[in-house]
């Protein structure tokens, strides 16, 4: 039985069930227990609309190691800046053959609209501001390395919240599975709108890191600084920046992690990013054992389950159905 | 009858016996069943219980409308006809029929077109674009050249045209001391400024509300503060010059209660609510569909709240749409690329009377008021009303009758409503201008027409 329904779109619609079977599917697949010949026959296309090293990669690792083919799409950027290409996009991959979409869009939505519009399987690999649950996912599988379990841990996530889809990604993930999450960085760019959502908000570093098991440091643009959310990136790394000594404020045993790449000497010391605290290195191994899975999940089962519904109306297909 | 020739009409035009059916008019209070003779384009009477004598059968085509409601045709101050420069979004013929469909006989068309409206010929141009339009069609003029916010259109030109307001919507006036200008050269020429209030600093390329919603959905927001603050400054202005603004589409309970309190000050100031705003919340983006992605955006149930009890109590003088149409492949992008807006005249009595008849049991005179005679009021329009005399301007509907929201079947050039597939109560079943039907469902004259004589 496949753990997820036609797509991976996200974290936010998905039980703890099926992200800890997730989990637990990584696990094999780390353990080389997954048939390099599953998926073979299969096409996995990487179509990414932004910059991308390791996930990318990951993927592309991920999809062979199981014996699928991968097409690299690339989008021409201009136009896509135009808003024009979606549609387009959609269309063309479907009349390729592809199998599986590996989505990387720079607007938030953009994999559920292609995936209205398509009969493949879409998986989001990262959509503007919104979620990259991939990432999320090898956060929760290092963690569980680390810890032994999610559950009860105190992670604090240090950062760039309000523009960050790793930060909601993982927060979904997280909270899910039952951690404390804290959210830390400049009012100005950490939503108060997440205490809502049971999170906590703190602005003052030195108050959020006591008892954490779990530093996370978000990537901090230099963009940010010329459109004003901060008036520094000196600033920001005096407020912010995640050092050595301030580790060591965290738990005894506290570990640092990074979804990459990351800005050093910003929002994080390179003596904090390759000490032996820092797990960085580890996430990104972990990353195509967690792509694996989900691959395999979404591709191995198509003959035996029904794969993402037919398209039934296409001209409406990137409209989400009104309902009274 | 064939369906054809149902709609051809002729035999229904001229004198006209509207017989049996309950004649509502907000503006007068009259709500009675009455038989309404129309000829020659204007309501010739009312009168209870009126039996046709010989003479009149001859050239009387009369319809028995008996548990249908004739009121004043809808009017909507805030529309988008788009024409010049936007045609293939829509233009005065197609927008105007699907006011006739929605029951809207006069629309007040903006100045955002291409070219911009803020010219003598200009407005002359849409004047004659407008004959033989399915509607009687008002334009408003710029408030300044180019909706470029830097100097005054000419204002005292433009009304001598015809404007019937001024307004830059979709762009708020932000040069204070233009502003304050503009209001006092507006209010010498006896008209009001819209303005559309959103201050640029603070919505900073927001798509949605800044929320809970946009939070989880990692789009940017708009925070009601970019509404409000705005909607302040212009009511200390207009307070200051004593000249009337009206406050177009206003999205947030704050908003309603500095309107509130400007009203209580005798702050000479109007305000409409789009049909939207009235019944949607920003939980609708969740799927990211642009049909929802409007400018302000959908704000929370507590606003949703705030609006529907701000137009009751007259805070909110009027329901308008914002009927903003768009062509299907300008919405079918990334929701961050669309543009703002949805249609809204073909779905306007519907939406109304289910939200506020249906399920907040107002009396269906006072909702009618919000579409009729109020917006009439506001911008000083000789419509909105149904008198002896006056031109029969009117509409044909049914207050109980479900109907299924189908965009594909718009008169409007474009679909892009955040209705589609609802279930409306209240439908229109036939539209009047001047006497002359711009919409009749076929299915009123099969079913109601008692005789064509003559």
């Amino acid at each position: 039985m496949a753990i997820l329904r036609g797509h991976l779109l996200g974290l936010e619609p998905l039980s703890s069930g099926q992200i800890l079977a997730l989990l637990d599917l990584a696990e094999e697949a780390d353990r080389g227990h997954l048939p390099s010949h599953a998926l073979r026959g299969r096409v996995v296309a990487n179509c990414f609309f932004e910059p991308s090293t390791r996930t990318r990669t990951s993927f592309e690792l991920a999809a062979r190691r199981l014996g699928a083919e991968v097409v690299n799409f690339d989008p021409e950027r201009s136009s896509v800046l135009k808003g024009e290409s979606l549609v387009d996009t959609a269309l063309t991959l479907e009349a390729l053959g592809v199998d599986a979409v590996v989505l990387r869009h720079p607007c938030a939505g953009a994999p559920h609209q292609v995936s209205r519009s398509v009969r493949c399987s879409v998986v989001n690999a990262g959509d503007g501001m919104h979620e990259h649950p991939t990432q999320a996912l090898l956060d929760l599988f290092t963690l569980r390395r680390a810890f032994g379990r999610v559950a009860g841990l105190r992670v604090v996530i240090v950062g760039d919240v309000l523009h960050s889809r790793v930060a909601r990604s993982t927060w979904w993930g997280l909270s899910k599975l039952g951690a404390q999450v804290v959210f830390c960085g400049p009012p100005t760019l950490v939503p108060r709108e997440f205490e809502r959502l049971g999170a906590t908000v703190c602005h003052r570093l030195e108050e959020a890191l006591p008892g954490a098991d779990v530093v996370m440091a978000l990537r901090m643009q230099a963009e940010r600084q010329a459109a004003g959310f901060v008036p520094s990136m000196g600033e920001y790394h005096r407020l912010y920046g995640l050092t050595p000594e301030r580790l060591r404020r965290a738990g005894p045993a506290a570990v640092l992690m990074h979804p990459g790449p990351m800005n050093l000497g910003v929002e994080v010391t390179p003596a904090a990013a390759y000490g032996d605290r820092s797990l960085v290195l580890q996430q990104v191994r972990h990353g195509v054992a967690v792509r694996s899975a989900v691959l395999y999940d979404l591709l191995a089962h198509q003959a035996e389950a029904a794969g993402p519904q037919p398209l039934e109306r296409r001209e409406l297909a990137l409209s989400g159905s009104g309902r009274p | 009858m064939e369906a054809a020739q149902d709609l051809e009409l002729a035999g229904l035009e001229g004198r006209l016996l509207l017989k049996d059916v309950r004649v509502l008019d907000p503006a007068s209070g009259l709500d009675a069943e009455a038989d309404v003779w129309v000829e020659r384009g204007r309501i010739a009477a009312v009168v209870s219980r009126a039996a046709p004598t010989a003479t009149d059968l001859r050239t009387t085509a009369v319809l028995d409308l008996r548990g249908l409601v004739l009121a004043p045709g809808l009017v909507d101050i805030h529309v988008h006809l788009r024409q010049p420069g936007q045609t293939h979004k829509e233009d005065i013929a197609s927008g105007t029929l699907a006011a006739a469909r929605g029951g809207v006989t006069a629309v007040v068309c903006m100045a955002n077109t291409s070219p911009p409206l803020d010219s003598p010929t200009a407005l002359a141009a849409v004047r004659e674009w407008s004959r033989g339009a399915s509607a009687r069609v008002y334009a408003v003029g710029s408030v300044t050249k180019g909706l470029e916010g830097r100097e005054l259109s000419p204002l005292a030109s433009l009304a001598a045209a015809g404007a019937v307001a001024f307004s830059d919507d979709g762009r708020w006036v932000q040069d204070a001391g233009l502003l304050r200008r503009a209001l006092l050269y507006a209010k010498s020429l006896g008209l009001p400024v819209l303005q559309h209030c959103e201050d640029p600093a603070l919505s900073a390329g927001g798509v949605v509300h800044e929320g809970e919603v946009s939070a989880r959905l990692g789009l940017r927001g708009v925070p009601r503060s970019a509404e409000e603050a705005a909607l302040a400054r212009d009511l200390v202005i207009a307070g200051d010059v004593g000249a009337h603004l009206h406050v177009q589409h206003v999205s947030t309970a704050g908003a309603v209660r500095l309107l509130r309190q400007a009203k209580e000050r005798g702050v000479p100031v109007t305000a409409e609510v789009t049909p939207h705003h009235l019944t949607l919340t920003d939980e609708a983006v969740e799927g990211y569909d642009p049909n929802f992605k409007m400018n302000p955006p959908l704000r929370t149930a507590e606003d949703v709240e705030a609006l529907v009890e701000g137009l009751r109590d007259g805070t909110v003088d009027c329901v308008a749409t914002d009927h903003a149409p768009h062509a299907p492949w300008e919405k079918l992008v990334e929701f961050e690329h669309a543009p703002f807006g949805v249609v809204g005249l073909e779905t306007l009595l519907g939406v109304v009377l289910t939200r506020l008849v249906h399920q907040r049991g107002w009396r269906l005179v006072d909702a009618l008021a919000k579409v009729t005679c109020e917006p009439a009021r506001v911008l000083g329009l000789e419509a909105g009303r149904l008198g002896v005399g006056g031109p029969a301007d009117l509409v044909v509907f049914d207050p109980a009758q479900e109907w299924v929201v189908r965009p594909e079947e718009f008169a409007s050039k474009a679909q892009n409503t955040p209705f589609a597939g609802w279930t409306l109560r209240g439908k229109v079943l036939g539209t009047l201008l001047g006497g002359r039907w711009t919409y009749l469902e076929p299915d009123l004259v099969r079913r109601r027409l008692v005789e064509v004589a003559g």
